[in-house]
């Protein structure tokens, strides 16, 4: 027997060959780790110094034509709680309604809401929130949001619009313009030391594309003046709603843009929907007599009478088929000229029905009527001009009267700038137009003269619309005073409407007035609407700075203060 | 020889040192752009805040509420309003 075991021949080689294969793994294992799935590691170790960052971009500021803020964003908190993590003591409390300003008793209902995620108050002025976060309370927070405010409340509401959650439009302006208003958030990669300071940047990863600032048409001034004057004329009248719109005769600009009734964008949960329409754009109305000077206007154009033709209205009733129009006072024969003055339906339609419909229609479509008005208002509504070829007889006279059609405000006050420039028709604008716009011809100059003369004389006595002169000022314009269609039947509700232009010698702006069913002891555009158009035109005028030219004392009043009544 | 390898160590050392420093520098500069930065963000959230307040108080409503109530004038009816036109000139 040998005293030196003898070592297995084996064994040596396998233990090396075994400490060389574990060698092999983690050398393999490193490389592997190093060059190919490497993409864990470089995460786990970048995220202990670098941190990606977002770049907040921030909406447009919405502004008058001058640069007053009508909207802006700012930064507020809104301050949130999961009522069964929140553990608030009385004190507590009672400073946490201090610090938001809120009372007592509604934060601590709020905090009893059971396991639901509750906003406690938002939005809260930056330092209130820091006040909040002073008091330290467990499962209360906060979180930056960006608030919009509108500094025009209530008399700019239709035509901005508002935004909604996440500072993204939702009404008006607001919305149809989000893509240019709305901020795009970059975001950014940065090393950041062990104090949580940023030092150096690694990378841009998108670079935020802040919101750009978008400039009205609208001229605060003038705006509030035809809010103020509106609201005042819808009460004194008892009226349900109403609409005002002042438009640059030069440059097709909308300067204001009134709307009864409103609602203020900034408090507006008690709003219902209804108030919030833009009813100058996206309702229609028949617009009654207020299209009587674009029949005209046709009959001129086509050469069937001049401004001095006599037309036999006697005796102030027109039989057509089985319906009959009537004016609401008789006259013997009008001239083309007083049948604008004193607006007579049966003048208007005995020249309606000399005229071919496709006449008739070409003016109107010509004029803006049965086409939308192309300012970029969501929900604006093209209004109803039907096809020439589907037009009765009777139609085609109720037509000549503004029956049978519907506009909305602003496609009448678009229309009239063609008499109040030389028969042009310009694009209209809610947005700020630099320069001089070209138009497009629709009716001849001296033809836009001669009417421009007839709307001259309905505001002086002797027409429907005394009451719409003006100190200093020359105006011209038509009064309308239409039936409402209600359920297919025209009820004894009205439209009381009045479209001009001032001053009348060279006109600068055009201003379209509509007070919807007044109820109060008037009922006629000449006594409801003309005197809103007196006032809205006067201020206007003189606010522009615009030369006057006529004498103060222009203003002639019929003596027995009972102008000229008209029926549409 | 030596000498040369000498002085490349020492000029090696001064510029691996450099190296540090200028880095500390530039992270340092960094870190004050980035505050300055902050605050002109600040700063720019503040000035819209005031551009707001400064609408919000010149609002024409608000103005002729005040012009009314608290200091009593009154719209002149345009029977009061004289205009001097050029004939005075």
């Amino acid at each position: 027997m040998s005293a030196s075991p003898k070592l297995p021949r084996l064994r040596a080689p396998l233990v090396f060959g075994a400490l060389l294969a574990l060698l092999a793994g983690l050398l393999g294992r490193s490389l592997y780790l190093q060059w190919i799935d490497n993409e864990f590691l470089q995460e786990q170790g970048s995220s202990r110094y670098s941190r990606d960052l977002v770049i907040p971009a921030h909406r447009g500021r919405i502004v008058d034509r001058f640069g007053e803020p009508l909207a802006i964003s700012t930064p507020v908190k809104a301050i949130w709680a999961w009522p069964d993590k929140a553990e608030v003591n009385p004190q507590q409390l009672q400073a946490l309604a201090a610090a938001l300003d809120m009372p007592r008793a509604a934060l601590a209902k709020k905090l009893e809401n059971g396991d639901e995620f509750v906003y406690l108050k938002k939005p809260v002025p930056p330092e209130a929130a820091a006040r909040e976060a002073a008091l330290g309370i467990k499962g209360v927070h906060d979180e930056d949001e960006y608030y919009r405010y509108y500094p025009g409340g209530e008399v700019m509401s239709h035509i901005v619009g508002f935004t909604g959650d996440r500072d993204v439009g939702q009404e008006g302006l607001e919305l149809a313009q989000q893509t240019w208003l709305g901020g795009k958030p970059g975001s950014r990669r940065v090393i950041i030391n062990r104090r949580g300071e940023v030092v150096e940047d690694v990378a841009s990863i998108r670079a935020p594309q802040e919101g750009r600032d978008l400039a009205l048409a609208i001229d605060t001034r003038l705006q509030y003046l035809a809010y103020r004057e509106l609201k005042a004329a819808i009460e004194a009248n008892r009226a349900k709603a109403g609409g005002l719109v002042i438009l640059d005769v030069k440059t097709g600009e909308i300067l204001a843009l009134a709307n009864w009734p409103t609602f203020n964008p900034n408090n507006r949960q008690r709003n219902a929907r209804e108030r919030m329409r833009n009813r100058a754009l996206t309702d229609t109305f028949e617009p009654g007599s207020t299209l009587k000077p674009f029949t005209i206007a046709a009959a001129l154009e086509s050469g069937k009478v001049v401004p001095a033709s006599l037309i036999n209205t006697a005796p102030g009733t027109l039989t057509i088929g089985r319906a009959t129009i009537h004016d609401a006072h008789r006259e013997g024969a009008l001239t083309v000229e007083q049948i604008i003055q004193k607006s007579s339906n049966v003048g208007a339609a005995k020249i309606a029905l000399s005229l071919p419909a496709e006449t008739m229609w070409q003016m109107l479509s010509d004029a803006g009527f049965g086409t939308p008005p192309k300012t970029g208002f969501p929900g604006e509504v093209s209004g109803r001009l039907r096809p020439a070829k589907s037009w009765r007889p009777i139609e085609q006279a109720t037509m000549a009267y503004g029956h049978g059609i519907s506009v909305n405000l602003v496609q009448l006050a678009r229309a009239y700038s063609v008499f109040a420039t030389d028969g042009e028709l310009k694009p209209v604008s809610l947005l700020k137009i630099d320069g001089a716009i070209a138009g497009r011809p629709v009716i001849r100059p001296e033809t836009a003269r001669a009417v421009r003369h007839m709307l001259e004389m309905v505001v002086r006595p002797g027409g429907t619309a005394p009451k719409a002169q003006v100190p200093g000022y020359r105006v011209a314009g038509k009064t309308g005073t239409a039936h409402k269609l209600e359920g297919g039947s025209y009820a004894n509700k009205y439209v009381a409407s009045f479209v001009g232009f001032a001053p009348a010698s060279n006109p600068r702006l055009v201003i379209a007035v509509m007070v919807d069913e007044p109820s109060g002891a008037q009922y006629y555009g000449g006594s409801v609407a003309a005197p809103v158009f007196s006032s809205v035109a006067g201020a206007a005028l003189r606010m522009l700075g615009v030369p006057t030219d006529a004498p103060v004392d222009n203003v002639i009043l019929p003596l027995d203060d009972v102008e000229v009544r008209e029926e549409t | 020889m030596v000498r040369l390898s000498l002085l490349l160590l020492a000029v090696s050392t001064v510029c691996a040192l450099s190296l540090v420093t200028s880095r500390h520098q530039a992270r340092k500069l960094f870190v004050d752009l980035e505050r300055e930065q902050a605050l002109t963000r600040a700063y720019e959230v503040e000035y819209g805040q005031l551009q707001l307040e400064q609408s919000t108080w010149a609002m024409p409503a608000r103005v002729e509420k005040i012009a009314r109530e608290q200091l009593r004038l009154q719209l002149p009816r345009s029977a009061r309003i004289e205009i001097i036109g050029d004939a005075a000139r």
